[in-house]
């Protein structure tokens, strides 16, 4: 374990009666980086961020937040500040005094509070807006004063739980770039929870990917997309094809899984030539769904089996992509971008 | 026709609304502010000592009896009442309401749901009179008292001049009692529904920033519960102010608004005076209303 660890799980279980939310999780966050959790509703990533915010506490297990044991601390007496899904702006107070709450009950002085105040709007592109009422507030600016608030004390660890589900698409993204900019500036360590695996894939430096209560593997976003290390990690983050048992002996030789990427798929005539050491099949393309940018095809396999096929739409045309219904195709892959799955 | 007719309504929604509220804007308009109007027209009227005779003609000539020092007192007895029984309430409530809002699975929150209402089913009269048998120099308190050795305490609070009395069930001290359990419920119910309507990430929040339980307490879920415990005061108080049943059947049988109002309006036939008296607790209510919202306890709503 090195110094630079901003949180570590060791370890941590946290039970609800019979359901095991988080489940022996070890973990190790490092100081600075942008970390996301990354799983479906009820895979425990959003327990697991109540337990470093201290809204709850661990039934076996330690936390450590900069190698101190905060295990039975509560969130006022922790360095570690969260940005809640539904904001929590609080009604009764303006833009300015909700901001200021931190500094306030700290009992910082007047003219700090005032300035850090006006710092944070600044950093978040709000200024002038600190006289408002949240209720007089859009979506977007409400998460820019959760935001702000929780950064006006500087703490060690800023904690986001699905912090952009409420907004629409574009906003989305906006704020995508917007957060992953103040993260650099700030040098805060984040950690994001998330259930949208291309938010995580944008914007974080690593990903934890949870799956009833444990985490299935942690890695760059390059490595949890390229290298999947199970078959949960494969279907969760993007699209993926699981081949195995017959179908797999078919076409490698060998039962064993592997995952496939529908983007590294080509399809080809069934007559074409194929490229050396490329791995091929035949099959009758069920179904076509046009997306603009690409087109997903659904092909059925001589033999049974379904993949799932992706291109990008280049030189063809939504006439081209759709008259390929029911035609007789050829699949190929390179074999380097097959994974050996596991379980 | 059936469907022309909802069609028709269909496409007129102010129609609708005219015929959803007009009976009841009705009914409040003719019975409810009449009656009030009626009750301030009649304070302006006096009472002809000599006939017995109500003259229907524009006097303050009633308010001036209102303001006479025994009348006064009467007045400042029931809001003094009113506002400890209020303040009491709302001491007693919170607890209840946060921890039925807040903590109380939903089964156990149906059982104090139904723990709070139940007082409410059966009759006031006879549960007025289950507490002056318990209140009584005899009753079942103060035999409970005299077990745990508290006489002398007890004796101490009844020797107090002016809340104080020869038992607890004559003696204003009782009275407060009373008061305060029977429109206990009114208080616990908007209380707890305010609360109801603060998300846990409230506090949450304020607990993340920095603050200790006592100060998210009165920063956050006070100001927010506050419309409930207004809501709930508005009930204790005016309740308070109005009602002559308890006072007559306990206490040192020192005449409250309500009685003075029964008393006024029945036996002595004084309905002007008996309508003054009324008005008072209204003006009172007004003010408050008018001094709660100044202090920003609708801020939230």
């Amino acid at each position: 374990m090195s110094d630079h660890s901003a949180v570590i799980f060791e370890r941590v279980s946290r039970h609800f009666g019979e359901v095991k939310a988080v489940d022996e999780v070890d973990l190790e966050i490092k100081g600075g980086e942008f970390f996301s959790l990354l799983g479906p509703s009820g895979s425990g990533k959003t327990t697991c961020l109540r337990l470093i915010a201290g809204f709850d506490r661990p039934t076996f297990g330690r936390i450590l937040l900069y190698r101190q044991d905060v295990s039975t601390l509560p969130p006022y007496e922790r360095d570690v500040n969260t940005v809640f899904q539904d904001y929590a702006l609080f009604p009764h107070m303006t833009v300015g005094e909700n901001i200021a709450y931190g500094l306030m009950v700290r009992k910082a002085p007047k003219e700090q509070r005032q300035r850090r105040v006006d710092e944070m709007l600044d950093l978040v592109q709000l200024s002038g807006m600190a006289g408002r009422k949240p209720s007089q507030l859009s979506g977007g600016q409400r998460q820019r004063v959760a935001l702000a608030r929780a950064l006006i004390n500087n703490p060690k660890v800023l904690l986001l739980d699905e912090p952009l589900g409420a907004l629409d698409l574009k906003l989305r993204q906006q704020m995508q770039v917007e957060l992953k900019a103040i993260q650099k500036r700030v040098g805060i360590t984040f950690v994001f929870v998330t259930h949208d695996q291309e938010e995580a894939l944008t914007m974080s430096d690593r990903i934890a990917v949870f799956n009833k209560g444990k985490i299935e593997q942690v890695g760059s976003p390059a490595e949890i997309y390229e290298h999947p290390a199970t078959a949960f990690v494969a279907g969760f983050v993007g699209v993926s094809n699981l081949v195995g048992g017959d179908l797999a002996k078919r076409m490698t030789g060998s039962e064993s899984r592997f995952s496939i990427r529908p983007e590294k798929i080509h399809l080809q005539k069934p007559d074409e030539d194929t490229v050396p050491g490329q791995i091929v099949a035949d099959g009758i393309v069920r179904d076509v769904i046009y997306l603009g940018l690409y087109t997903r095809y659904l092909v059925e396999l001589t033999g049974g089996g379904d993949l799932v096929v992706v291109e990008q739409n280049l030189e063809t045309t939504s006439m081209d992509v759709l008259a390929a219904r029911g035609q007789r195709v050829r699949v190929a892959w390179a074999k380097e971008h097959m994974r050996q799955i596991g379980g | 026709m059936l469907r022309r007719l909802s069609t028709t309504l269909y496409q007129r929604p102010r129609l609708v609304l005219a015929l959803l509220l007009g009976p009841p804007m009705l009914y409040m308009l003719v019975v409810y502010l009449g009656s009030l109007a009626a009750l301030l027209v009649n304070s302006f009227y006096r009472l002809d000592g000599f006939t017995g005779q109500i003259v229907r003609q524009f006097t303050l000539a009633t308010y001036a009896d209102l303001l006479k020092p025994a009348n006064l007192d009467i007045i400042a007895r029931t809001t003094g009442m009113a506002a400890a029984v209020t303040a009491a309430d709302a001491l007693i409530a919170f607890p209840l309401a946060y921890f039925m809002a807040k903590f109380a699975s939903p089964r156990l929150k149906t059982v104090l749901y139904l723990g709070v209402m139940l007082p409410l089913w059966s009759s006031y009269l006879v549960r007025v009179y289950a507490w002056k048998l318990i209140l009584a120099k005899e009753g079942i308190l103060s035999w409970f008292i005299n077990l745990l050795h508290l006489n002398a305490p007890l004796d101490w609070l009844l020797g107090l001049p002016g809340i104080g009395g020869s038992s607890l069930a004559l003696s204003p001290i009782g009275v407060f009692i009373v008061f305060c359990y029977i429109w206990l419920p009114y208080m616990i119910l908007p209380i707890q529904t305010a609360l109801e309507r603060v998300p846990r990430s409230f506090e949450e929040a304020s607990s993340d920033l920095g603050a200790r339980p006592s100060e998210t307490f009165r920063r956050v879920t006070l100001p927010l519960a506050l419309p409930g415990v207004v809501a709930g005061s508005i009930f204790t108080f005016s309740l308070t102010l109005g009602d002559f049943i308890v006072p007559l059947s306990l206490g040192n049988s020192k005449f409250f608004i309500g009685q003075a109002v029964y008393s006024h309006q029945g036996t002595s036939g004084n309905v002007p005076l008996a309508a003054a008296f009324t008005m008072g607790p209204v003006v009172i209510m007004v003010i408050y209303l008018l001094v709660a919202r100044k202090l920003g306890a609708f801020d939230a709503l």
